[in-house]
């Protein structure tokens, strides 16, 4: 497709770039890494002023497709138009120059650098000789940061800000370019559900001040809450597009592309005894930080315990000290009054333990060895899958169809390498593995993180059925919507300490409130207060 | 509109309960050792400190000092230091940095007092020391420059001895052809930069193991430059090695400066390297640290892609950053043939940019750090050549070990986390 591109190298191309709003169009963009298509002859049209969503699942080409248009990946085809002019981007200068911002799913802030250099990088303001003049960019910070109530110094140095406040960071890089429309790729990802609130607050007066906006995300709340225009991608391609005011089902179906029953129906639990337990736990690390500080629980058989917080606040510690990947951890931890803290990991699997790591990739899966093989990784030393230090393969191969068979995971064969799965069939394989022990405590961290919404409805049935066969399960999540799903009681963790433990029904806003610091009984306090002046926020409620 | 108070963050880091007692366990044994060495085994009779030359407009006194004494005084401090710092670990966890950096300073005293006091001269002339040590400091620290260029842009260079070696060669070879030492100097800085080329070419563009390509550099500028050696300088034309016999630049002095005790013969009457080494230094830190350039080439080194995304290209950055630092390590090179001896030989740099590598590291990343580092390692290089000739009962391969003993020590033990570039290391690949 050859059109009479305009190549853009110097920003007076760009006369418009300076117009108050600019329209964005997309039209036929393809892009393919080898053989796999990521984005199919995409349409799209985001009007100025407008908040336009893409709703898609993981993996269903939505970043790929922003990426392109921010300049960081060339299209294998198609085309670009800033107010209905053809534009070819070589690089994200490029695309800033024609007034397009973009704040990344994962911060493009180095963290050692202040706020002040962090904007100011790559449009330094400099007087004689290239020497930095930061004290412009600190004025602009200190505007933008006034204008949009963001509370941001521009001395801080960026790997001292809380998350929520690194994304402001980036939203005032945008500005600072004069961004007149802003890509925002899955930015609730990391924010509480009061952060959320706060952003979409920020998202409409941007809005008002003639700011387009693109929000990336696969939460259909948040998409309905904010968009003007809602654009519908699946497996690469455009599958519709969609008014807010379309019901959640209809835009799940459209999602899925099938109908998917969004909510779990799982019985009440019958909690039996409580046989783990953890007493005073704190974790350190090499330098003596406090990763978890003094955290006391227990799960009872036959329950679910979610595990709530915002990503870092120590979950993944309390996790990996269960299992004993940890050096410095200090009280107890008990399953069936047996002490785990001290014992290796070999012994506390052989207590009955079974774990899912939150990086699958990572830590769940060897992606070189074949699915059979990753059945057993824990079980290779004993019958029937090896004798006298000699793998069976027979009994892995008879094993491995069992697996595949019964957690329904998509395979050619189950002798394929685990990393030519979906991360759906990853996860399968995971759990498939975990669950196929009698087990005495089941761990799960992140259980569903980046899995398409055919898999999740699976995966969360068998856990949950884990839960009815009588075995304590603890779910780790930053997702709260997936706590709220399959928790019978949630603990929230801020700062590595326990804000509290809940029953699994609470609000959203109280568990919010709970996952940005407050203790549960003050959270509470701050609850009841505000529906007494009756400013309790529509939405709040799950 | 939001509905969330801001409470207080409670701060995760409340460092106390991992001590550490490497450090006191460290010092513990030191001032024993200092009891042991400098009160028991000490010398008697004086050591004498010569400050000023002969020559120098302004004559300072001699310093003479009590061995002995100085030996009992040194010891008492020294265990008072490790009881202090013993206590401070148990009370608060970590210790004081003057705690250390005084005993430190009291016990290299102590051991100078000793070792002088012990010679058969007992007498050191500290401008012999300090002058002395510029010719191991000068090329250390063009090396660890080279590497504060390269490395601060995210390309680890292990490449420095080749670089330096390559200088070292060229310099010679063509300030013997051309007969003119500043067209060999600047013939230095090519050949680094030639070697850079490689380097670049090979950890940027083809992405190979930097760390694999800058010791691959090394043994392949040995081999070639010793190739050379070997086929050209050793060629005799009427009975001389013309073709190794380089010009040599001359000692520059500047008025007054030069005339400071101490510190103006050791860096104001030096050759032309020896005055852009200091200006690099500074002009390496202000870049760095206070200019657009600087901002940019530390992005790239810590965060490659976030750079990218406003726009900066990683690769040109960091390949014309190695390139400078070829030619930073080129002219460190030329020091070796057109200043401290005079001419050239098989692998002279000796490992010196290795220990530029240590001296990078040891001042983490700073170029003032790092130079600082230089200086330290080339005073305890000197000291050992100084001693053995006046006469120290310390066997002088001994003494040889020290400052390589003490490179590990400092990028073990003292450094901390080392604090190198988030970045170092890691090739960038745009998808």
């Amino acid at each position: 497709m050859a059109a009479p591109n305009v190549r853009c190298t110097s920003r007076d191309q760009y006369p418009r770039r300076w117009a108050k709003t600019l329209k964005l169009e997309l039209r036929g963009i393809t892009k393919s890494f080898g053989t796999l298509v990521a984005n199919d002859h995409i349409d799209l049209v985001v009007e100025s002023g407008q908040i336009h969503s893409l709703l898609g699942e993981n993996g269903a080409g939505k970043s790929t497709l922003m990426n392109v248009l921010y300049g960081l990946y060339s299209p294998s085809s198609g085309q670009i138009l800033v107010d209905d002019v053809p534009v070819n981007f070589s690089g994200p200068a490029d695309a800033m120059a024609a007034g397009i911002g973009m704040v990344h799913q994962h911060f493009m802030l180095v963290p050692v650098f202040t706020v002040a250099e962090n904007v100011a990088l790559g449009a330094e303001s400099t007087s004689f000789g290239g020497v930095l003049n930061l004290a412009e960019t600190r004025r602009k910070i200190r505007e933008i940061s006034t204008q949009f109530g963001f509370d941001v110094d521009p001395d801080a140095l960026v790997e001292d800000l809380p998350v929520g406040i690194q994304q402001r960071v980036e939203i005032i890089k945008a500005l600072v370019r004069n961004s007149k429309i802003l890509i925002l790729d899955e930015p609730t990802a990391v924010l509480t559900p009061q952060e959320t609130d706060e952003l979409m607050d920020i998202m409409g007066q941007l809005k008002a001040g003639g700011t387009s906006i693109v929000f990336i995300s696969h939460k259909l709340r948040e998409v309905k809450a904010i968009s003007d225009t809602i654009t519908v991608i699946r497996r690469g391609k455009v599958v519709g597009s969609a008014s807010p005011d379309a019901s959640t089902t209809e835009l799940a179906e459209l999602m899925v592309g099938r109908a998917v029953n969004l909510t779990l129906n799982k019985a009440d639990a019958t909690p039996g005894a409580e046989t783990f337990k953890i007493n005073n736990l704190t974790v350190m690390n090499d330098a003596g930080q406090r990763l978890l500080d003094d955290v006391t629980l227990s799960v009872s058989q036959g329950e679910i315990l979610g595990i709530a917080g915002v990503q870092g606040n120590g979950q993944t510690e309390l996790t990996e000290a269960v299992l004993g990947l940890h050096k410095h951890v200090l009280g107890s931890i008990t399953l069936d009054g047996k002490e785990l803290v001290g014992k290796s990991v070999r012994q506390v699997l052989d207590s009955g333990v079974g774990f899912v790591p939150e990086d699958r990739q990572d830590d769940g899966l060897v992606g070189e060895l074949s699915i059979a093989e990753n059945l057993i990784l824990d079980l290779y030393k004993s019958a029937p899958y090896s004798r006298a230090g000699t793998l069976n393969r027979a009994a892995i191969a008879k094993n491995a169809i069992n697996k595949v068979a019964e957690f329904d995971v998509r395979a050619q064969s189950s002798q394929d390498a685990a990393d030519t799965l979906s991360g759906g069939n990853q996860q399968k394989v995971v759990l498939a593995r975990e669950l196929s022990r009698p087990l005495k405590l089941f761990i799960a961290s992140q259980p569903t993180r980046g899995v398409d919404v055919g898999s999740i409805e699976f995966l969360h049935k068998r856990i949950v059925a884990e839960r009815d066969a009588g075995t304590p399960v603890v779910i780790v999540s930053t997702e709260l919507d997936e706590v709220l799903e399959l928790a019978d009681r949630i603990a929230v963790l801020f700062a590595g300490r326990l804000m509290g433990i809940v029953p699994g029904k609470s609000s959203r806003a109280l568990l919010g409130l709970m996952m940005a610091g407050l203790p549960v009984a003050e959270a509470q306090e701050q609850m009841k207060s505000q529906s007494e002046s009756g400013t309790t926020e529509e939405g709040a409620q799950p | 509109m939001s509905i969330i108070t801001k409470s207080e963050t409670p701060k995760v880091a409340d460092a106390v309960a991992v001590r550490s007692w490497k450090l006191p366990i460290l010092l513990g044994v030191l001032a024993v050792f200092a009891v042991v060495v400098f009160v028991v085994l000490g010398p008697s009779g004086t050591a004498t400190f010569r400050i000023s030359q002969d020559t120098d407009a302004w004559q300072v006194p001699n310093l003479v000092v009590p061995a002995k004494a100085v030996g009992v005084l040194v010891s008492i401090i020294c265990v008072a230091l490790a009881y202090l710092a013993w206590r401070q670990t148990r009370d608060a966890g970590k210790i004081a940095k003057w705690v250390v950096m005084t005993f430190a300073v009291v016990f290299v005293v102590g051991m100078m007092v000793w070792i002088i006091g012990g010679t058969t001269t007992q007498n050191i002339t500290l401008v012999g020391l300090f002058s002395g040590a510029m010719l191991i400091t000068t090329p250390i620290l063009f090396g660890s420059m080279s590497g504060v260029l390269s490395e601060r842009a995210g390309v680890v260079n292990i490449a420095i001895e080749g670089q330096l070696l390559a200088g070292a060669f060229t310099a010679a070879l063509v300030a013997s052809i051309t007969g003119n030492a500043y067209v060999g100097l600047f013939a230095a800085a090519v050949a680094g930069v030639l070697v850079s080329v490689l380097l670049a070419l090979f950890s940027i563009k083809y992405v190979v193991n930097q760390i694999i390509v800058g010791v691959v550099l090394n043994v392949l500028v040995s081999g070639l430059t010793g190739f050379l050696f070997e086929k050209i300088m050793k060629t005799k034309v009427d009975g001389l090695t013309i073709y190794n016999q380089p010009a040599h630049l001359p000692n520059i002095s500047i008025p007054l400066l030069s005339e400071i005790p101490i510190i103006g013969p050791t860096l104001f009457r030096q050759s032309i390297i020896g005055y852009f080494m200091l200006i690099l230094v500074v002009a390496l830190w202000f870049g760095l640290f206070r200019t657009r350039w600087g901002l940019r080439v530390r992005a790239v080194g810590e965060h490659p892609k976030a750079a990218d995304t406003v726009g900066i290209n990683v690769n040109r950055t960091r390949v014309l950053n190695v390139l400078a630092g070829g030619a930073v390590a080129g002219i460190g090179g030329a020091y070796f043939t057109l200043v401290a001896v005079s001419s050239f030989s098989k692998d002279m740099t000796g490992g010196l940019g290795f220990i530029a590598l240590a001296a990078l590291i040891f001042g983490r990343w700073n170029p003032i750090g790092a130079a600082l580092a230089a200086l330290l390692f080339g005073v305890a290089g000197n000291l050992q050549s100084i001693l053995s000739l006046a006469g120290t009962p310390i066997d002088g391969q001994f003494l040889a070990m020290l400052p390589y003993a003490l490179t590990i020590l400092a990028v073990s033990g003292f450094v901390g986390r080392a604090l190198a570039p988030a970045a170092d290391g890691e090739p960038y690949i745009k998808e």
